[in-house]
């Protein structure tokens, strides 16, 4: 057997048939020479030869492989059957791919947010560094990432313990170019060695070195590949290549490799600068996550033990100035320890963790689901083939030859299945992706499609195939194949225990399918809770600007007076129809907390520093007292605002106003005297979901650092982008030197329900998609238990049973699965659910309602799914099917 | 006919020069004395086999009488194969001869 003679097999069988032709002729003449007449020369000739077709036969054999032969014949044979039965083959194909695709999606997710490591050097090896417990909001804040001050850093440094190549890096929006031209970018601050200690090579000029580090300004910056193709076209490196960031020019020296995008999984880096050290390093702004590597044999707890005992040496070295002894002495016992980074950090993964788990739970319901409906399908159509495999083994078919085409069928549902499956899991984790980015935070997730869960998933289906169809098709014909052959299939009535295990898979399928409808139904709710939760104050036709006017080197003392006129440059633009100052905007998840002394009473209290007209431009109703005028000035009386909560906590009934708060000394906020003139209604703080706290307000003019920026809260009646893009102009016009940019309030504040939108989006999607299994797998037994009872209907019938009572026969077994279905998946969804609970808003988990809904929605589709079958059981013929026995 | 020898009969006959089928059948039937009858049609499958293993190579030729038939020649391979084949009828044969060697007392 070879190859070459295999591919050439129809050119040899010509070959060789024109050989044996050319026998005959020759033996032929030889005869006719011999003097016989010509049809007896031939006919002697033929049967000198012998049988031609058994010699042409025995060449061929020669010629193939059986194997190859009989597979592909087998796959013919049930690409054949299955466009025969569409409906079957469709539902198989479709369920299967519906379990491989959302598995593999989802899991695809999961790797790349949690499990995948760094595409840097040694990634176990490296440890972030972390304060225990947190800070306890001291200090400022930045970003997501931020977990250490600089100076902490700098020490850890200079002790050079307990980590090697300690390194830092601080993400930070950055504005690149100049003027009008300015475009948003992911900046990232890093120490020098950033890119050494995690052994990234440049694939242009060079990385960032430690003698980068140098006095603010620096003067360097390295790039991100894509950055580089994208925004700077690929154009090769030399000294002049330059970037304007925030105003400051740096020279590019150069390009990260493609697959490094930074550590923070699910952002993207643009530019790296490397640190500058200004004359004096901030104490109180806790920005930097500061990450090392550990040594040779040392452990992670090593390290955390280390670390912690060199703590206290560090914070008393870095301790920031301008604290309460209180807070100081807490700061003194901030403890550092170490936690494994090899997977990068990632806000994505502290975030979404419950939401991807919970989704891949829920995808691998939707694949039992599946393989359920797989195994009612190959359990109908083996025991519809019983009568087939009987008449196939009396031909003489060998058992093993049965299996191989079973199993050739399983594999080929499971192929296309699965081939549906990966081009689905695509879709669905691009959907994903989509769904969580937005348009202030756009997500980058290389998703590649994972082999190992799409065929793990493929061989579960195909297992299912083989499983449910081979072993049923040959129950029947282990004894006589006569005796199958008689009974197959053609029994009067089926007796209900024949279904039992179909029965099963039924009442499972409808329980998994409620649990996954009432999880939908309770996610598609509490995204809606959330986008019409009204949070006390106006967001629809909000804009809020950011005004950058360092450039305009004003002399602080002129910085309110600019502000001001700032506003009111604001306020003239034509469509706006009120404009504020805030120091903090709400809703978007800051926070800005001071300590107060109410008289003898302790306590906290957020702040806002804001101008007049910010109550009327956020809708925000005064209770009590007066609102803040222009009077309010840097030179007059302290003056304050607070909530109802305030009221509440710290002067239960009694009236405030009149009453004085003392805040708490911090650094650039020395200790001052409010005195409260008036009480506004109680709004949503930091975001809807959290309790509202006790909030104050004072005067943007008495906000006590010169700051060289504003952010303007605007109200208008264009819609955002065109307000934003007004004011921008008018702004720009006139003062080409100021950085300005905006945001759209309201649809900033509903990008933060990206994690709601997704889980609403997915689990109505997985959801919706059991309900039409379970429903196909519903409708699919009552189809099946109607065309084996075709018989018996059509005696009932003929004995003067109505259609009614026929359709109630069926509708009767298929209520009572439904309903055993749903019973078990209630109970099942109050157990389950209590586990998202912390994922909810506005409801609870055993929320009566909605599993009431989802019972009632599962409940309609599957009277409607038993009731079709049913009813073409009533529209039988009598005659014809008793004719049929 | 005893497995397997054919295929040494019909190198044997080719050891004279190229044949084609007819011709083979012919030769072995005749220079057995008719002892050997080989049925012509199992020559053809013996003779695609041994040019599948590169013993015989084959081409069209016209026949003595003007006719188109099929020539098969043996290769190098092919003598090499008649020789191993040949060594080892002869070992079987006096193997054979040797047990019916009339008993001695």
């Amino acid at each position: 057997m070879s190859w070459r003679r295999f591919i050439r097999r129809a050119w040899w069988q010509r070959e060789r048939a024109r050989e044996i032709e050319s026998y005959l002729e020759i033996e032929t003449a030889e005869n006719i020479a011999r003097g016989m007449t010509r049809e007896e020369a031939e006919s002697r000739a033929r049967s000198k030869l012998g049988n031609r077709t058994l010699i042409q036969e025995e060449i061929y054999r020669m010629n193939t492989m059986q194997w190859l032969e009989g597979t592909w014949q087998d796959l013919r044979h049930t690409a054949r059957i299955l466009y025969l039965s569409p409906g079957f083959a469709l539902v198989a194909i479709l369920s299967l791919a519906l379990g491989t695709g959302a598995n593999t999606a989802i899991f695809q997710l999961v790797d790349a947010v949690r499990l995948r490591s760094l595409p840097v050097h040694d990634p176990q090896q490296l440890v972030e560094v972390r304060i225990a417990g947190g800070n306890n909001g001291m200090g400022l804040n930045s970003g997501l990432y931020g977990h250490l001050t600089r100076p902490i850093f700098e020490e850890l440094r200079k002790s050079n313990r307990p980590l090697d190549q300690l390194f830092a890096w601080s993400p930070d929006e950055v504005r690149v170019g100049r003027g009008n031209d300015l475009r948003r970018a992911n900046g990232v601050s890093v120490s020098g060695n950033f890119f050494s200690a995690l052994g990234i090579q440049a694939v242009r000029g060079r990385t960032l070195l430690a003698e980068d580090e140098s006095a603010c300004p620096a003067a360097r910056a390295v790039v991100s590949y894509s950055y580089w193709q994208n925004e700077m076209e690929g154009r090769e490196l030399d000294s002049a290549t330059g970037l304007v960031v925030n105003g400051e020019f740096k020279q590019v020296i150069g390009v990260a490799p493609p697959n490094f995008t930074g550590l923070a999984v699910g952002q993207q880096f643009d530019v790296a600068i490397p640190f500058c050290r200004p004359r004096e390093l901030r104490r109180d702004v806790f920005d930097i996550t500061v990450m090392g590597r550990l040594r040779p044999r040392q452990s992670l707890e090593r390290a955390t033990a280390e670390l912690g005992s060199m703590s206290a040496g560090i914070m008393e070295a870095t301790v920031p100035s301008g604290y309460s002894q209180k807070t100081l002495a807490g700061y003194k016992r901030f403890r550092l320890a170490g936690k494994a980074a090899s997977g990068g950090v990632s806000w994505l993964r502290e975030t979404y963790n419950s939401s991807l788990l919970l989704l891949l739970g829920i995808t691998g319901m939707v694949l039992l689901i599946a393989c359920a409906n797989l195994a009612n399908l190959m359990l109908a159509r083996a025991s519809v083939r019983q009568h087939e495999m009987a008449i196939r083994l009396a031909l003489g078919a060998s058992r093993a030859r049965l299996i191989r085409l079973l199993v050739t069928e399983s594999a080929l549902i499971a192929a296309m299945g699965t081939a549906l499956g990966a081009i689905l899991a695509q879709i669905v984790s691009r959907l994903v992706v989509w769904s969580l980015s937005t348009t202030t935070n756009a997500i980058y997730l290389p998703t590649q499609l994972d082999w190992r869960v799409l065929l793990f998933t493929a061989g579960v289906g195909a297992l299912t195939c083989i499983l449910f169809g081979l072993v049923p098709a040959f129950r029947g014909t282990r004894g006589k194949a006569i005796t199958a052959m008689k009974s197959g299939g053609r029994g009067m009535t089926a007796g209900r225990e024949s279904f039992s295990l179909q029965r099963t898979m039924v009442v499972a399928q409808i329980s998994i399918c409620l649990v996954l409808l009432a999880g939908a139904v309770l996610f598609v709710r509490t995204f809606r809770n959330l986008m019409r939760f009204d949070p006390g104050m106006r967001e629809a036709g909000v804009t809020v600007a950011f005004i950058g006017f360092q450039q305009s080197h004003l002399p602080p003392e002129r910085y309110e007076w600019f502000k001001r006129q700032l506003v009111d440059e604001v306020r003239a633009t034509p469509g706006i129809r009120q404009a504020a100052i805030t120091s903090m905007i709400p809703l978007l998840g800051g926070s800005w907390t001071h300590g107060i002394h109410l008289g003898a009473q302790e306590g906290w209290s957020k702040f806002a520093w804001v101008s007049p007209g910010y109550f009327e431009t956020m809708n925000i109703p005064l209770v009590a007292g007066r609102k803040f005028s222009e009077s309010d000035t840097e030179v007059s009386p302290r003056v304050a605002i607070v909530n109802r909560t305030f009221v509440r906590k710290y002067f239960g009934n009694a009236d405030p106003l009149g009453k004085t708060l003392r805040t708490v000394a911090e650094p650039n906020y020395p200790a001052t005297t409010y005195e409260i003139i008036g009480v506004i209604a109680d709004t949503k703080y930091a975001n809807v979901r959290d309790d509202i706290p006790p909030m104050t307000f004072a005067p943007a003019s008495q906000l006590p650092p010169k700051q060289g920026w504003v952010a303007i809260m605007i109200h208008s009646d264009l819609a955002p982008a065109a307000a934003m893009a007004t004011v921008k102009g008018a702004l720009i016009r006139k003062h080409p030197e100021m950085i300005v940019t905006g945001l759209d309030f309201k649809r900033t504040i509903q990008d933060g329900f990206a994690r709601e939108r997704l889980m609403a989006v997915l689990s109505g999607l997985f959801g919706a998609l059991a309900a039409i299994l379970a429903m196909v797998g519903l409708y699919g037994l009552i189809s099946y238990m109607v065309a084996r009872r075709r018989g018996e209907v059509g005696i009932r019938m003929a004995l003067g049973a109505q259609r009614q009572q026929v359709i109630g026969m069926f509708l009767g077994d298929a209520t009572r699965l439904v309903a055993a279905g749903l019973a078990i998946g209630t109970l099942v969804s109050l157990v389950a659910m209590r586990g998202a609970a912390s994922l909810l808003f506005g409801l609870k988990s055993y929320d009566p309602l909605t599993l009431v809904a989802a019972c009632a929605l599962l409940g309609g589709v599957a009277s409607l799914a038993s009731f079709l079958p049913a009813r073409r059981a009533s529209k039988l013929d009598p005659m014809i099917t008793l004719r049929e026995e | 006919m005893l497995q397997g020898t054919l295929d040494m009969l019909i190198l044997q006959t080719l050891l004279l020069g190229p044949a084609h089928g007819h011709t083979i059948a012919h030769v072995i039937g005749r220079r057995s004395e008719d002892v050997l009858q080989v049925e012509h049609g199992s020559l053809y499958p013996a003779l695609h086999r041994l040019e599948d293993r590169g013993w015989i190579a084959s081409f069209w030729g016209t026949s003595d009488n003007n006719r188109k038939a099929r020539y098969y020649r043996l290769t190098p391979a092919g003598r090499k194969q008649l020789n191993v084949e040949t060594s080892r009828w002869e070992r079987m044969v006096r193997a054979i001869s040797g047990v019916l060697r009339p008993v001695e007392d």
